[in-house]
């Protein structure tokens, strides 16, 4: 099923076209109302009108996370305050976090975007549907949310949290579809599974799985536990939410709702933008967005765009391969974005500990978790002489660790000396998570 | 009427311990006692040894995370009860012992501890006639 037959399936010319003319006032609104692009633009000697067509996108600088960070909170609004109805935050690398404003028409194209993903996935106005991403700051719960109530379903809210209850509820009301993070889905059989709970006596069929990479491994494993069809959802907070990309029946890449986010793949290294079939780093431009415009904005994620138009499913929008990898240090973690940075600018913090740390992620029983080591200074246990030194320590780590990361973090105290010097940069990350 | 010990953080994990062994053989550091109390991370070790406050310099000097410490010994003759005997006065104080252990010097035992106050602690085992150790009772045996 399609739900927006007339843009999913529009030919190639028209669609450019379209985009030509989107880009086109995208590039003009930015100019008018974004100091920092009308700038930007200056600098390259361009004015809008220099934009007329799809392909005069190369002429037209990119947009980074620091950019967004040093235009903290509202540097790269376009709309003024009074249109803006919503307004979600995600983790920046460093202290400030990135802000994201919507106006009513971004929360309604987001709905849009995100009931052509549904619909995709088979969802229809009689399915009942758990919402399982976080609601709050994050946009993964309401993103969702507004989604299913835009096709007519019946959205239950479930957030995160409460397994147990949430398995009732998914068994007693015969809940049709979830959306959720693959490593919770995961974890939902598992739990269910404890619980002796069979997959016959659940109805789920539809799984609206993302915010974190997974694998046809993965996939494999959902779909027999838990009996469902599980679909990838892609999106970026920065961008929209989840909305931007999502998997059809074929599911064979995930279709990008180009007609709003036009996708392209740079070498992340001398940002040559790369051709259809190429590895290389996601770049999004908005051409209908209100609320934060982005021109060419560097997602960091590394994937290709698949060749050929002709998916079965009819659609005609390009597709992505699977996100596999990042072109910066961001771990995801439960689904929450992590950067070492964060952690460092922690420790640099706390007097008692050594600039030097490793992270350890694992998945532990299909859950992630994060283990932060750092040196104690050894000045620090002059006076000690007893272990309430050491674990007082840890708890004081993990305590500010959470306040930053939202993360819950395991801290081991090493003794001075023990691990390598390595702050800045080299080897402070070790990733255990198989992902096959 | 104390003596000094050296508190060392190590982790429970293989040659951390020779490591701080062969830092003090460097120094020309001779152990007396020593103890390690640990829990699953992270241990501690404390030494009773040659010139504490030579050995402390060192140590810090190379980077280790060390603490010297006030700890109390007590000498025993080698009879039954002598132990109870000891412990019993800081009992009879109210005073309660944060670690204990214990070694043999000249064929005597010798208890060391800290406690919740030393100071009162001295003053009670010398008002129950207990014999205190006291630090050149130990370089005169080296």
């Amino acid at each position: 099923m399609i739900w927006n037959e007339h843009k999913e399936t529009m030919s190639r010319d028209e669609l450019s076209a379209m985009q030509g003319h989107r880009l086109h006032k995208m590039v003009d609104y930015v100019y008018h109302n974004v100091p920092f692009y009308r700038k930007k633009l200056q600098e390259l000697d361009l004015i809008p009108d220099d934009i007329r067509t799809i392909e005069d996108i190369v002429k037209l600088p990119y947009t980074t996370k620091q950019d967004l960070r040093d235009n903290y909170p509202y540097g790269l609004q376009a709309a003024p305050q009074s249109e803006i109805i919503r307004i979600h935050a995600s983790s920046g690398t460093t202290g400030n976090p990135t802000i994201v404003g919507y106006t009513r028409r971004d929360v309604e194209i987001w709905a849009e975007c995100m009931a052509r993903c549904l619909t995709a996935y088979g969802m229809t106005r009689d399915d009942t549907f758990s919402v399982s991403y976080g609601y709050g700051l994050f946009t993964g719960g309401l993103g969702a949310h507004y989604g299913v109530e835009k096709v007519g379903g019946a959205v239950v809210p479930a957030s995160t949290g409460n397994t147990e209850k949430h398995i009732r509820l998914i068994r007693d009301l015969g809940i049709d579809g979830i959306a959720c993070t693959p490593s919770y889905a995961l974890h939902l059989a598992e739990v269910m599974e404890n619980l002796g709970i069979d997959k016959k006596d659940i109805k789920l069929r539809i799984g609206a799985f993302g915010a974190e990479p997974w694998t046809e491994n993965m996939r494999q494993e959902i779909e027999s536990r838990l009996g469902l069809k599980a679909y990838n959802l892609y999106g970026l907070s920065e961008i929209m939410g989840p909305c931007v990309s999502f998997e059809c029946e074929c599911q064979s890449g995930s279709h990008i709702n180009e007609d709003h986010f036009y996708p392209e793949i740079i070498d992340p290294n001398t940002l040559e933008p790369l051709g259809r079939g190429k590895q290389g780093e996601l770049v999004f431009t908005t051409l209908t967005k209100q609320g934060m415009p982005l021109l060419r904005y560097r997602t960091r994620d590394l994937c290709s765009l698949i060749e050929g138009d002709d998916c079965p499913c009819g659609r005609t929008m390009v597709r992505m391969s699977p996100v596999m990898g990042r072109s910066d240090d961001m771990l995801i973690i439960r689904g929450i974005n992590v950067f070492p940075s964060q952690v460092e600018s922690v420790i640099l913090d706390i007097p008692e500990c050594a600039p030097r740390y490793l992270l350890i992620v694992d998945r532990v029983d299909n859950l992630d978790t994060l283990t932060v080591q750092v040196e104690m200074r050894p000045e620090y246990f002059a006076g000690a002489d007893n272990i309430d030194a050491i674990t007082d320590l840890a708890k004081k780590v993990a305590f500010k660790l959470r306040s930053v990361l939202s993360v819950n973090a395991l801290v081991k105290i090493r003794q001075p000396g023990s691990l390598e010097r390595s702050m800045g940069k080299g080897k402070y990350v070790i990733d255990n998570r198989i992902l096959k | 009427m104390t003596i000094h010990q050296l508190s060392i953080f190590i982790e429970n994990k293989a040659g951390t311990l020779v490591a701080l062994l062969r830092q003090l053989k460097e120094a020309g550091i001779q152990l007396i006692a020593s103890t390690i109390s640990d829990t699953v991370d992270y241990g501690i070790c404390r030494i009773i040894c040659s010139e504490p406050v030579r050995a402390y310099e060192f140590l810090k000097e190379a980077g280790v995370a060390v603490s010297l410490c006030e700890v109390i010994a007590v000498e025993l003759d080698d009879e039954p009860g002598r132990a109870a005997d000891a412990i019993g006065v800081l009992s009879d104080e109210g005073l309660s012992i944060a670690y204990l252990y214990s070694f043999l010097l000249g064929g005597k035992g010798v208890l060391v501890f800290r406690t919740n106050d030393n100071v009162r602690a001295v003053e009670a085992l010398q008002k129950g006639g207990q014999k205190l150790i006291l630090e050149k009772d130990l370089s005169h045996l080296l």
